[in-house]
């Protein structure tokens, strides 16, 4: 039995802080092949040293992809149909 | 600017000379990967090298071992700066495979079961200097390795070498794989440290 | 920069079972961190080679302090140093704190039950410590899957009180006379369940999904189930 060798959205929290200034783990997603809405946090994860890629839990097509190279932070955003963060409401 | 950790060295051995510039000698084979690892029943496994005009050439698992087969030895060096040396494989050239194909493309588009792809100009797959591999080191290759079957092109960083390999297109023009597309080298010179596009 | 690396401290070392440890850290002007929420750590060896590892902060907020427990991985690369090698008053690079969705608000008033496999126990410690330090009401059940009892940590304070229960089981080798035979986690272990219960299910990627796929089955409501995987069991050493 192969064991499963991904982690979750969470462990990209702190890449993406780097180009967001709020945390994304609980920002929603809506996958480009199935429709599922999961939360960046419930993404698998599969981390590849500078590359990773975060499938939907239900069809596992990538979500999202993320590189860090030393010179840039390549955000892949083809596979969700829209990212929702939370945020404070304007004016408070 | 980091700063260093006193005492930290990692799971480095002394440093080769065999070693490209930024590599580090590993002792295990770290495993890798963009995605689950793909399920492919060796009944239906094919292999199959699509000419720039659409000519399909296949090969069944049955096929592919029934070919001509070689031991290389090679080196293998990863983009996330591991290295591997004297790495034992068993597989089919691409020389075999590609004997009989007529072409006149430039470039190759590799995929792999699970959607993962990458790309390398074509005389790269050429000439002792790609295999399709089943076996490494005295085993049949393991799934979370690329079994059944991988793309060994030792010569370039090893994310060219695609695991769960099952075809390879041959195109007029270069087309970017998975990870090319995000931001890693086009080509992948390990020697020349071309790991990210621009570098 | 939303999330600098800032250079953390070592204050003091504190041995959790023999094979695991807790790094007590001071950050200067730490910003303060709700339970559930991880650091990265970035190692930079004297040659340039740098490796970086997320790791759980197992500590309620307490001013520039925090804690981190590491278990030893003998084939890891960075658990062996922080375990054994990392000295006090060294310098670490640190970026934190990192998670917005696995974290429970300490203001929360709702029933939770904290499942943990192996080191998954402990960002549910950060929870269990701060539902403590502010003597929440919160009705907390602590459920702890372990292997051996050489791999408990925190054997202290998995003690129950009147507002948390601990359940502690043994997958592998349980004590002589433990009342429940060693083995996997099961429904039973995990019920009865009540959808207004908020679940954080943290340890090895395997671990998760088994216990999240029961929790559901049992009829905990999916929505407030909340998940942290940590790969497989072994990795990230």
């Amino acid at each position: 039995m192969t064991e499963a060798t991904y982690t979750d959205g969470n462990a990209m929290a702190g890449p993406l802080a780097e180009l967001f200034s709020v945390d994304v783990s609980a920002a929603a997603t809506t996958c480009a092949g199935c429709g599922r809405r999961s939360h960046v946090a419930q993404l698998h994860v599969y981390a590849s040293g500078p590359g990773a890629v975060a499938r939907c839990p239900g069809c596992q097509d990538p979500v999202l992809r993320y590189v860090r190279t030393p010179a840039a932070a390549i955000l892949d955003l083809r596979g969700t149909v829209s990212l929702v963060i939370p945020l404070a409401a304007s004016g408070t | 600017m980091a700063i260093v950790t006193p005492g930290f060295r990692g799971r480095r051995s002394a440093a080769a000379e065999r070693l490209p510039p930024g590599q580090y000698l590993a002792e295990d084979f770290p495993v890798l990967s963009a995605g689950p690892t793909p399920q492919v029943p060796l009944d239906g496994w094919t292999f199959t090298i699509t000419t720039e005009a659409g000519q399909p050439h296949s090969w069944s698992w049955a096929e592919l071992l029934a070919l001509p087969r070689e031991t290389p030895t090679v080196d293998i060096h990863c983009v996330t700066k591991w290295s591997k040396l004297d790495t034992t494989w068993e597989g089919v050239s691409l020389d075999t495979l590609l004997a009989d194909v007529e072409t006149s493309a430039d470039f190759a588009l590799v995929h792999s079961y699970g959607a993962y792809s990458t790309n390398l100009p074509l005389e790269d797959l050429l000439d002792g200097k790609a295999w399709i591999a089943f076996r490494y080191d005295g085993e049949d290759l393991a799934p979370e390795h690329g079994g059944p079957a991988r793309l060994l092109v030792p010569h370039l960083y090893f994310w060219k070498s695609a695991k769960w390999v099952r075809g390879i297109q041959l195109l007029h023009e270069d087309e970017p794989g998975f990870w090319e597309t995000l931001g890693y080298h086009e080509y992948g010179d390990p020697w020349r440290e071309q790991r990210y596009a621009g570098d | 920069m939303a999330l600098p690396w800032r250079v953390a401290r070592l204050v003091a070392r504190r041995d959790e079972s023999a094979t695991a440890r807790t790094l007590v850290l001071h950050v200067d002007d730490w910003p303060g961190h709700l339970p559930g929420q991880h650091v990265d750590l970035r190692l930079t060896a004297e040659d340039g080679y740098s490796a970086q590892r997320s790791y759980s902060i197992a500590s309620a907020a307490d001013g520039d302090s925090l804690e981190l427990t590491v278990q030893l991985l003998p084939t890891g690369e960075v658990s062996p140093f922080l375990v054994n090698d990392y000295a006090i008053g060294d310098p670490i690079e640190l970026r934190g704190p990192i998670g917005g969705w696995f974290v429970w608000a300490p203001t929360d008033p709702r029933p939770v039950l904290l499942v943990g496999g192996g080191s998954g126990v402990v960002p549910l410690m950060a929870m269990l410590r701060t539902h403590r330090d502010i003597a929440s009401r919160a009705p907390l059940r602590l459920v702890y899957s372990v292997r051996s009892p050489g791999d408990v940590v925190y054997v202290d304070e998995l003690k129950p009180t009147e507002e948390v229960d601990v359940t502690l089981l043994y997958t592998r080798a349980a004590p002589p006379e433990w009342p429940r035979p060693a083995g996997r986690v099961t429904p039973v272990d995990l019920g009865p369940s009540d959808p207004r219960v908020r679940v954080y299910v943290c340890g090895p990627t395997g671990f998760v999904e088994a216990a999240s796929r029961q929790l559901v089955a049992l009829g905990y409501d999916e929505r407030q189930i909340r998940t942290e995987r940590f790969g497989p069991s072994g990795s990230q050493g």
